[in-house]
């Protein structure tokens, strides 16, 4: 008999999955080593980078100064109108923020990436990012004319600059994850940011289970009460991590994040 | 919770669109600046996936960010200016007889949010980026699956709480409890009846909505 026959009313789980499929997930995660780094990129404060991350490959951000933000947006390389899904991200963990053992879902119920190890406990979501009026209006202005390189810059043009080397442009400005940054509600709903969450050294390790174009800038946060124009420098580590195991704690973290593998693994079958 | 109860006096006699939209369908309608747009729960607790854009260039539309963002709070009530990603306002809340209507937590269902959710055969359980689909694909605007931003749900409640986590709870509308809002800007109004069966965003009775649209006040007055 297969195994693989669906009979009515069964539920799928990954035990429940065909031996081929089951057997294209490695058994075990694999843990950050100086062997396994593919390349290194210093990112200076305030600026914008973009790239693609293969399925397998993870990106250590690691913050060079006190009080980092890193402002991030995911699409699916083969497939850019699917891309990180703030809402389903959130609903689908029953999460207000990001943290070491969840995932990055797309619109499409697949995990862009996991976040396989961090020592910052709480990234924001909700927090949006910074434009040129917020800019200009918080530290004043500074332009590339007077300035050169040391020119004040704001996230959304960042974005925006990033995302029309891949074809996307205004429409494809979804909400953003905020790494190293936590902005805390009340009962009411009101929301403040809170001065001092993240040190130099913080790191995160997000696990790119998809091919995923990766948006990123180091504006400051932009309910960063700070009145100076002071981003913080990330460096990019690239390392070859693989996929997540049939032991990752992402995986196994909630039965909701059993299934959005299953969907992600599907993909590539 | 901070709950804000506003009344309207506008009478329904006057409305210049009075719909009422059944369950698990999707509805487009232009509005034009100044004009009033009242959205009916009629049987309550039922959760109205909605999505602004500015009809003359839809490439400004809602923004769950920007209209938390311009208030420093994440719940929608009467006040509340509903932003656009350029960061301008698109709509003003003027009466709210409900007083929470959920940002963060819903976004739309989908059929592939549900297969992660509940289960993978729920995938073909009835959703609202299913409407908008639909929806999209007749309207001569050119929309795209890009366009299907996250949106609002009107008479939905998804707390966030302090320490973080957000929680699905009942709604606390009830049968005829409305929200009204004034136009802005010119808006194309993207809707799905919401016809979630999964959780108690509907109460696991999807029903009808009722629409009302009014001519601005003083277009009313300089007709009468």
């Amino acid at each position: 008999m297969s195994t693989a026959t669906t009979s009515p009313g069964a539920i799928t789980t990954f035990e429940s999955l065909p031996p081929l499929a089951r057997s294209a997930v490695p058994d075990h995660s694999t843990s950050f080593s100086q062997d396994l780094v593919l390349w290194r990129e210093r990112m200076p404060g305030g600026l914008h980078w973009s790239g693609l991350l293969r399925r397998g490959n993870s990106l250590r951000i690691t913050a060079l100064g006190d009080g980092a933000n890193v402002s991030a947006l995911f699409y699916n390389f083969e497939d850019r109108a699917e891309r990180y899904n703030m809402p389903d991200t959130l609903k689908s963990q029953s999460t207000a923020y990001i943290r070491k053992g969840l995932v990055c879902y797309s619109d499409m119920g697949r995990v862009l990436c996991s976040v396989a190890d961090s020592n910052c406990d709480w990234h924001d979501t909700i927090g949006g990012i910074t434009d040129a009026a917020i800019v200009e209006k918080r530290y004043g202005v500074k332009r590339y004319q007077e300035q050169r390189n040391a020119m004040f810059r704001n996230a959304r043009d960042g974005f925006l600059t990033q995302l029309g080397k891949w074809g996307l442009g205004k429409r494809d400005v979804v909400p953003n994850v905020n790494f190293f940054s936590k902005v805390e509600v009340n009962d009411n709903g009101d929301m403040s940011f809170v001065a001092n969450h993240s040190r130099e050294g913080d790191f995160v390790d997000l696990r790119f289970e998809m091919n995923t174009v990766v948006v990123l800038s180091t504006s400051q946060h932009r309910l960063d009460p700070n009145p100076n124009y002071d981003p913080k420098a990330v460096e990019l580590v690239c390392w070859r991590s693989g996929t997540a195991g049939k032991d990752d704690p992402c995986r196994l973290s909630m039965p909701e994040n059993g299934r959005g593998f299953i969907n992600t693994e599907r993909y590539y079958l | 919770m901070n709950i804000r109860i506003v009344e309207s006096d506008l009478d329904p006699a006057d409305a210049v669109l009075d719909f009422t939209h059944p369950a698990g369908t999707p509805w487009m309608h232009e509005i034009k600046k100044g004009q009033i747009f009242r959205i009916i729960d009629l049987e309550g607790n039922q959760a109205v996936d909605t999505i602004f854009y500015n009809a003359r260039d839809t490439q400004e539309r809602y923004s769950l960010v920007h209209t938390m963002l311009a208030q420093t709070n994440l719940y929608l009530g009467v006040g509340t200016q509903i932003m656009s990603s350029e960061d301008r306002p698109m709509l003003t809340i003027i009466a709210d007889t409900c007083g929470r209507h959920d940002t963060v937590g819903g976004g739309a269902c989908s059929s592939e949010s549900n297969t992660v959710r509940y289960a993978l055969e729920k995938r073909f359980m009835h959703s609202c980026r299913d409407n908008y689909m639909l929806g999209i694909a007749d309207h001569p605007a050119g929309l795209h699956k890009r366009d299907v931003v996250s949106n609002i749900n009107f008479f939905m409640n998804v707390p966030m709480t302090p320490g973080g986590r957000l929680t699905f709870e009942d709604g606390i509308s009830g049968p005829g409890k409305y929200i009204e809002m004034r136009a802005e800007m010119d808006i194309l109004i993207l809707i799905s009846n919401c016809p979630q069966l999964n959780n108690p965003a509907n109460g696991y009775n999807p029903t009808p909505l009722r629409y009302l649209v009014w001519d601005a006040p003083s277009a009313v007055a300089g007709a009468a």
